[in-house]
């Protein structure tokens, strides 16, 4: 490592922004076709956001996942078998640190170091500029092509909400243990799985629990039967069946005052959470609307009704940020909504791409392996055959957006990056397909 | 099902299961990658256990054999080989025997191996049963009709093998041979694509040599011979040497760091 400010040229190597799930499988599959790659990671491990010792890591201790093994497994390294159908964030991490230790994927991997820009230099090529977490001196690699998976589950999103409270208000982000609930009224906001399953621990521990949400979602079982309900759907059958088994296994909560869903099951993420009716029913959640105001120490609610909670928790998400390119380069509107192809690629930069920034009716690893997948065969493609490379490019330009994204159904900003699995693994293989005939 | 919609495996995943894994490892680590030896019908990880385990280990190479669960389909069986070289700390070399390499060769369209080495591979039921008819039919007919393999020591060993050895292994080797073994199913493509080397013996009266050719041209090379020895070469007397060619290339093959 250099002290100095040096322009290190990397030849055609790869530059990894981030060793988290998304990370680490991008390193392993460029690693594959035979690609140089440095990847940079700010903590000093992997894990990204499942590494609960990480200061950006969202997971409390708690959680579990809400997909099945085999739905969000790498496709090419499964988990243990014995394991259970839901395992525990914590085995998720050991996962993650197995796999980067069987592909040998550490010695790839700059621990403490962050990236603090990425400028093309023309030619497609990137000035990446380092610099270690710690502070000190930058320094500045160039590399053939950038890869970016930097997480979308860290920036909080924070509702804005008129007036004081005299009470204590926290993201979801920023809970970790039930403890901080035990014995107190606590006021959770936020409909989406996070804001479910906190609810879900605040009944259990607290002495009351209100449940704000603004729009109603579809609550899906975690079991039907003894099976994984994820299991049942993902079965080959017409997206008209599917979305059939769908309405007919969720929870209806409107008899608790939960809004209805004003969408179809399959146009924006399911929550699974077999325990909210459970709550609901036993009177420990109480479905309340919109939060309108703070007033001191109560809370304005939109029907007119004033709650006094002494903890309010919010769980309204996370944005994605890219603080270290300009807007531009991935066609960021001015909300910060990237514009990409398949969620992945930069439009007008063939060597910039997004791994891990989407938001599946399953889970995230396999839609990242196959991401990065057809952005290592696609890089390769450029490097041997830059005439085909071209004519896929023109093909994936008449891609018909509405077969891979879900995006304009749902035009909130936590639905921005909805896919539904099975859709979106069809555009990718057709993908992967029109860049095999290229051999 | 496509490599990347997996509908069987989502919704009907395979269920654990207890395998037998039979492990030597070398005193000290030199980070050469694992190996998975995986046994066909009618035999089980004894037979690697008996000379080539000890030999890998005692060249550096930690050495593991997995018995695939006996009543599993080939599906079932290569989730067993996955489920185990994803145990092991290192991306793994899969090693299949006889109806073994099937199993590996599926296992290879699911998990990036390190290397494969397929050992007198029946990839192809048919011609092995052409083959078994003409060396041995009459221990060959009754399991056409549901009922046991007999082989004879003739048939599966090299002449240089002591027949007291020969009876002593035929008498723990059986099989009963089951309809998948003749199913016409592709074999999927390598993820990762892994150097692939196909070893046997053109004196193997289980798999012809036209067998081992088409073996060896589906994975892109020219089969390692070995001639004198029967089909398990890991039982034959000069078992030493075909062990050795396959650490040989794997050395070659995958070069050590350092």
């Amino acid at each position: 490592m250099q002290d100095s400010p040096d322009l290190g040229d990397r030849g055609g190597a790869v530059c990894v922004v981030g060793a988290g799930a998304s990370g680490l499988t991008a390193i392993k599959n460029l690693r594959e076709l035979g690609f140089a790659v440095d990847c940079y990671e700010r903590e000093t491990s992997v894990g990204g956001a499942w590494n609960w010792r990480h200061d950006r890591s969202p997971v409390y201790a708690g959680a579990h996942l809400i997909s099945s093994r085999p739905l969000t497994e790498f496709p090419d390294f499964p988990m243990p078998d014995t394991w259970p159908d839901y395992p525990h964030h914590s085995q998720v991490l050991e996962y993650l640190e197995r796999y980067a230790k069987h592909f040998g994927l550490g010695e790839h991997i700059w621990y403490g170091m962050e990236v603090k820009s990425i400028v093309p230099v023309g030619d497609g090529r990137w000035d990446v500029t380092i610099q270690s977490t710690g502070g000190g001196t930058s320094r500045v690699q160039r590399y053939a092509a950038v890869v970016i998976a930097n997480g979308h589950n860290w920036a909080p999103v924070a509702p804005e909400i008129p007036g004081a409270f005299n009470g204590q208000v926290i993201h979801a982000g920023a809970y970790k243990e039930p403890s901080r609930l035990r014995g107190r009224r606590v006021l959770v906001i936020g409909g989406g799985n996070t804001g479910c399953d906190i609810a879900v621990e605040a009944a259990q521990h607290a002495t009351r629990v209100w449940h704000s949400t603004r729009r109603g979602y579809w609550y899906f079982p975690k079991y039907l039967g003894n099976r994984p309900a994820d299991q049942v759907y993902h079965r080959r059958m017409s997206t008209w069946l599917r979305d059939r088994r769908f309405r007919r296994s969720a929870a209806d909560l409107t008899r608790w005052g939960v809004p209805a869903p004003d969408h179809a099951p399959l146009e924006s993420h399911p929550i699974v959470n077999g325990l909210l009716p459970h709550y609901l029913g036993h009177g420990r959640i109480e479905a309340v609307p919109d939060v309108t105001r703070y007033d001191g120490a109560s809370v304005e609610l939109s029907d007119g009704r004033r709650i006094e909670p002494e903890l309010v928790i919010t769980a309204t998400g996370y944005r994605p940020r890219f603080d270290f390119l300009a807007p531009e380069l991935l066609d960021i509107d001015e909300d910060g909504r990237p514009d990409l192809h398949l969620h992945a690629f930069a439009r007008k930069h063939p060597t910039l791409a997004v791994v891990g920034l989407v938001q599946p009716s399953a889970g995230l690893f396999p839609l990242a392996h196959w991401q990065s997948v057809a952005v290592a065969r696609w890089l390769r493609l450029r490097d041997t055959d830059p005439e085909k490379a071209g004519l896929v490019q023109r093909e994936e330009s008449q891609r018909p957006l509405a077969s891979w994204s879900r995006r304009k159904v749902v035009p909130t900003q936590r639905h921005w990056f909805e896919v539904d699995h099975v859709d979106y693994l069809k555009a990718v293989e057709s993908l992967l397909t029109r860049m095999e005939s290229a051999k | 099902m496509s490599a990347l919609l997996r509908f069987e495996d989502w919704s009907d995943p395979v269920p654990a299961a207890e395998r037998e894994v039979v492990s030597q490892l070398p005193d000290e680590d030199q980070g050469r990658p694992p190996l998975l030896f995986v046994p066909g019908l009618g035999h089980g990880a004894w037979a690697f256990a008996e000379h080539w385990i000890g030999h890998a280990a005692s060249r550096g190479f930690p050495a593991h054999a997995v018995n695939p669960r006996p009543d599993g389909d080939l599906r079932a069986q290569a989730h067993d080989v996955v489920q185990v070289a994803a145990s092991l700390p290192r991306q793994t070399v899969l090693i299949g025997h006889g109806t073994g390499s099937r199993v590996v060769a599926r296992a290879l369209g699911r998990y990036p191996a390190r290397a494969a080495v397929l050992i007198a591979p029946v990839l192809d039921g048919w011609a092995a049963l052409g083959a078994a008819l003409r060396s041995n039919p009459a221990g060959t007919v009754p399991a056409l009709f549901g009922g046991r393999l007999k082989f004879s020591g003739r048939q599966l060993f090299g002449p240089d093998l002591p027949p007291e050895e020969a009876a002593a292994h035929l008498e723990r080797i059986g099989a009963r041979p089951r309809a998948e073994l003749f199913a016409r199913d592709g074999l999927p493509e390598p993820v990762g694509g892994p150097p692939v080397l196909v070893v046997g013996s053109p004196d193997d009266r289980v798999v012809p040599r036209p067998a081992l050719d088409r073996a060896a041209v589906r994975y892109g090379g020219a089969p390692l011979l070995f001639p004198g020895m029967g089909h398990y070469l890991m039982l034959e007397t000069k078992w030493a040497e075909p062990i050795d060619a396959i650490l040989d290339w794997l050395d070659k093959e995958i070069p050590q760091a350092g």
